[in-house]
């Protein structure tokens, strides 16, 4: 059997050639039961979304039947069709958040980027999620950006932010000797 | 140099990252490396309200617990109190004599459960063990299956994921049900918004957790047990990880566990985002590779759950109670609590109250206490006007009722629930039927779409709320919305269509008189709704300044230099973004009766 790879490896493995990555991912969870999220997990986590081309091959595969996949990938909210922009902004409307003015976080995001609520913007550079409680509600409003979290956030600072975390974003890219995607 | 006698400690889990722990952690470590002395990191030390947090103990063993560290301050600790012997006073929020508002936060507590949390590096299972860890496994493992659940049944223990079941009862059927393979879920779903509890533990002492649901697994006849937690949690899921396969270093998880002839294996499932997922028969669809739609039970999990198999699941809490009470025994359990809610609850403080963060008291304290004593009051200095409980599926408590204890049987006779343990707290400017339509929204969202009522009925209550909220709405919406909630709870088929209702009905209960407001007056006295509002800007106290108009996404201000502004109405989205920008707090928010504005439908201001 193929060894199991780690997330790096299959970064790698995925610029070589992604269908291979797809094996490799599908390999790594067909001996577990009830696989089919965890292998879309994966598919997401390595590039970003899960295209509706690879639900066939996954079937292949794993024996899963496409129409179960795409019901699953469909059901689930974490998962995506379609690819994203450079920076994924996450805005939380949980309750403690709602409270807080969420919806004025987004309304100053959308205004600044000029993403729509789970789009991505004009430019590419951000797309916007609403997402439900991220677990920091003292820190209400909370947004992450690539993950990374902000607590107490001002909607009238907000573009500040994003302008900063952008900027950084271009000098990775520019000190980036190619082949990584991530930071 | 030389270790000098200091000890140092970080909290690091999500909460505290977000608010900067991690540089804090970084810049610390490296000026606590020159005298050799060993920064430890920790888990939530549950004060979210002054995170981040930094405890020093002194030489003399007296602790120091200094709030709202910074990079820029975090020198002056090192070099004062650390070099110098001379805390720095002005960043403690607690004193070696507890003597502070940060002290009495945590002197009013009972933290059975929380012991660990901000104590032990939850990345070490070196540091777990020193705290007594794995004590409860071996004694677990050291007697009769039947003698467990015995001991868990005399601690009157019950399920802390809502619906408050007695833990010995669930593990006596998944025990008794007929089956080769048999499964422990530990639900670390935590799908209610608002509610972080499983996450901070799971963060803090992820030993624990696994320690429970061995001793579970051990009790009713399983070898296998599952996790399945939310993909938001990456942190959680981390520690998680990385303490499976410390435990399993340790010969805590595998084959013949501390000689017993016991086996047992632990497996992560993450979540994908689905709120019925929580649900126990849609979470075990979903570990199956399924959509996560709720069955009918009968069967029950216990008999015939995952892959078919008697199958036992709990909450992250519930497990993290079990190995203290077969460490120390049920007695020491049950001097906590009630006659009938026995033990401690944790809970997520947090909304409109001055101390939020992870708290755990005995069950049976008063909501008052809770807000006042541990919380510190309403923050905003407004009037604390209600709490909600148990999120989504949970109801809305007047302040006039703070006065109830928190227990399962005293929250359900008001008709709320104990649920999970989010404790929101709300001021007079949270409007109450604006929270009904939070929880709608949300919940619509949710819904699988088995069963038409919670299908079509959530989506008719929301539509109502709408109305209301856009001044449009009758009295007779009122009684609609009363008769549509009766009948979602009777006609479906889970437990997410069953409560539903229940934020709509409690506020409807309590706060009627709001909700004739809007439908009467066309009034939001909570100053809320958009449709409802106006924003002001008062002539005399503008100075004229233009940051307002700056901010204004729609140009809805005007104005000269120096001279005061306006806000034409027709344009204004009622976002309320330049109140936020205006330095001399001259936009005034009100709402009168009769003014309904047509909201633009641009952006979130949108009318559907
Ligand atoms: C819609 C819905 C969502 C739920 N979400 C959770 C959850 O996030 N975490 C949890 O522990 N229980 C949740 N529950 C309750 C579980 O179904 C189950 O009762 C609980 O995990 C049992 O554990 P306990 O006996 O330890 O309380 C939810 C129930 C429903 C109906
Ligand atoms: S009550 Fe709602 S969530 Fe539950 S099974 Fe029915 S439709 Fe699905
Ligand atoms: S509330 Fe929003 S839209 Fe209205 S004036 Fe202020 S900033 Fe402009
Ligand atoms: S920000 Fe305040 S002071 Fe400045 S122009 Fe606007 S209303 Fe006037
Ligand atoms: S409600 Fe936003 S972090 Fe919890
Ligand atoms: S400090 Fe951890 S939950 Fe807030």
């Amino acid at each position: 059997m193929m060894k199991t790879m780690a997330v790096e490896e299959l970064q790698v493995l995925k610029e070589k050639n992604p269908l291979l990555a797809i094996d490799a991912i599908v390999q790594r969870h067909n001996a577990d039961p009830g696989s089919a999220i965890p292998i879309l997990q994966d598919i997401q986590n390595t590039f970003g979304y899960v295209a509706p081309e690879v639900l066939q091959r996954v079937s292949e595969l794993s024996g899963i039947l496409e129409s179960e996949l795409y019901s699953i990938v469909t059901f689930y909210s974490q998962f995506r069709m379609e690819p994203i922009g450079e920076n994924l902004i996450q805005v939380c409307h949980g309750t403690a958040c709602h409270l807080a003015g969420a919806e004025r976080v987004s309304e100053a995001i959308m205004h600044e980027t000029g993403a729509k609520d789970g789009g991505t913007s004009p430019d590419g550079k951000f797309t916007l999620e609403k997402v439900a409680c991220l677990g920091c509600c003292s820190l209400a409003p909370v947004i992450t950006v690539n993950e990374e979290t902000y607590g107490r956030v001002a909607p009238n600072e907000v573009g500040k932010v994003l302008k900063e975390i952008n900027g950084q974003t271009e000098d990775k890219k520019a000190g980036c000797k190619g082949g990584c995607h991530h930071e | 140099m030389s270790n000098n006698g200091f000890k140092v400690k970080i909290g690091l889990a999500s909460c505290s990252i977000a608010a900067g722990a991690a540089k804090v952690h970084d810049l610390l470590k490296d000026l606590l490396a020159d005298d050799g002395i060993h920064l430890q990191r920790t888990g939530c030390m549950g004060l979210c309200y002054c995170e981040p947090q930094v405890e020093v103990v002194a030489p003399d063993g007296r602790s120091y617990l200094y709030g709202n560290v910074s990079t820029d301050n975090v020198g002056q600790i090192v070099e004062e109190h650390i070099k110098k012997g001379e805390p720095v006073e002005e960043l403690l929020v607690v004193p070696p004599d507890g003597a502070s508002e940060a002290g009495e936060y945590i002197g009013r507590q009972e933290r059975f459960l929380l012991h660990n949390c901000g104590n032990i590096d939850p990345e070490n299972i070196e540091s777990y063990l020193d705290a007594g860890g794995y004590k409860g496994l071996a004694k677990a493992v050291a007697m009769k299956p039947e003698e467990v659940i015995a001991e868990v049944k005399s601690s009157g223990l019950r399920g802390r994921g809502g619906a408050g079941f007695p833990t010995h009862q669930k593990w006596t059927f998944a025990r008794d049900a007929k089956g080769e393979q048999k499964y422990i879920i530990c639900n670390a779903d935590e799908g209610d918004p608002g509610a972080f509890m499983d996450r901070s533990i799971l963060e803090s002492d992820p030993h624990s957790v696994l320690e429970g649901m061995m001793i579970a697994g051990y009790a009713i006849g399983a070898s296998v047990g599952y996790i399945y937690i939310r993909a938001e949690y990456p942190l959680a899921i981390r520690r998680l990880k990385i303490a499976i396969a410390q435990a399993k270093e340790h010969y805590y998880l595998g084959t013949n566990i501390l000689n017993s002839g016991f086996d047992f294996d632990i497996k992560i499932r993450e979540g994908a985002g689905a709120f019925v997922c929580g649900e126990e028969t849609a979470l075990i669809a979903s570990i199956e590779g399924k959509r996560g739609m709720p069955r009918f039970r009968p069967p029950f999990p216990a008999v015939s759950g995952l892959f078919a198999s008697p199958t036992s699941i709990n909450n992250v809490e519930t497990f993290a109670n079990v190995p203290q009470i077969l460490a120390q025994g049920a007695a020491a359990y049950n001097v906590h609590g009630t006659e009938f809610s026995k033990g401690t609850k944790v809970f997520a403080l947090a909304g409109k109250v001055n101390r939020g963060g992870l708290i755990e008291v005995p069950m049976g304290m008063s909501i008052n206490d809770i807000v006042f004593a541990v919380g510190g009051g309403i923050s905003t200095g407004k009037a604390f006007k209600a709490v909600q409980t148990g999120g989504p599926s949970g109801g809305c408590i007047p302040a006039e009722l703070a006065d109830t204890a928190v227990d399962y049987e005293s929250l359900k006779e008001i008709g709320a629930i104990m649920g999970s343990g989010g404790l929101l707290i709300m001021d007079e400017e949270t409007c109450m039927v604006d929270v009904a339509k939070f929880f709608l929204t949300f919940t619509r969202e949710e819904s699988c779409g088995k069963c038409t009522f919670c299908r079509v009925g959530t989506e008719q209550m929301l539509r109502i709320l709408e109305r209301i909220t856009e001044g449009e709405g009758t009295e007779e919406d009122i009684d609609t919305l009363e008769d549509l909630g009766s009948k979602i709870k009777a006609g479906s088929l889970c437990g997410l269509g069953q409560t539903v209702p229940n934020p709509v009905l409690t506020t409807i209960k309590y706060f009627r008189d709001e909700y004739e407001a809007h439908v009467r007056d066309k009034v939001c006295p909570a100053k809320n709704c958009k449709a409802l509002i106006e924003y002001e800007i008062v002539a005399e106290d503008c100075k004229g300044c233009g940051l307002c108009r700056k901010q204004c996404p729609v140009d809805a201000i005007s104005g000269g230099k120096k001279e005061p502004h306006v806000i034409d109405q027709a344009t204004c989205l009622r976002c309320g973004l330049c109140v936020n920008s205006c330095k001399f707090d001259c936009i005034t928010v009100s709402s009168k009766p009769g003014k309904t504005a047509p909201v633009d439908g641009q952006g979130m201001g949108a009318v559907s």
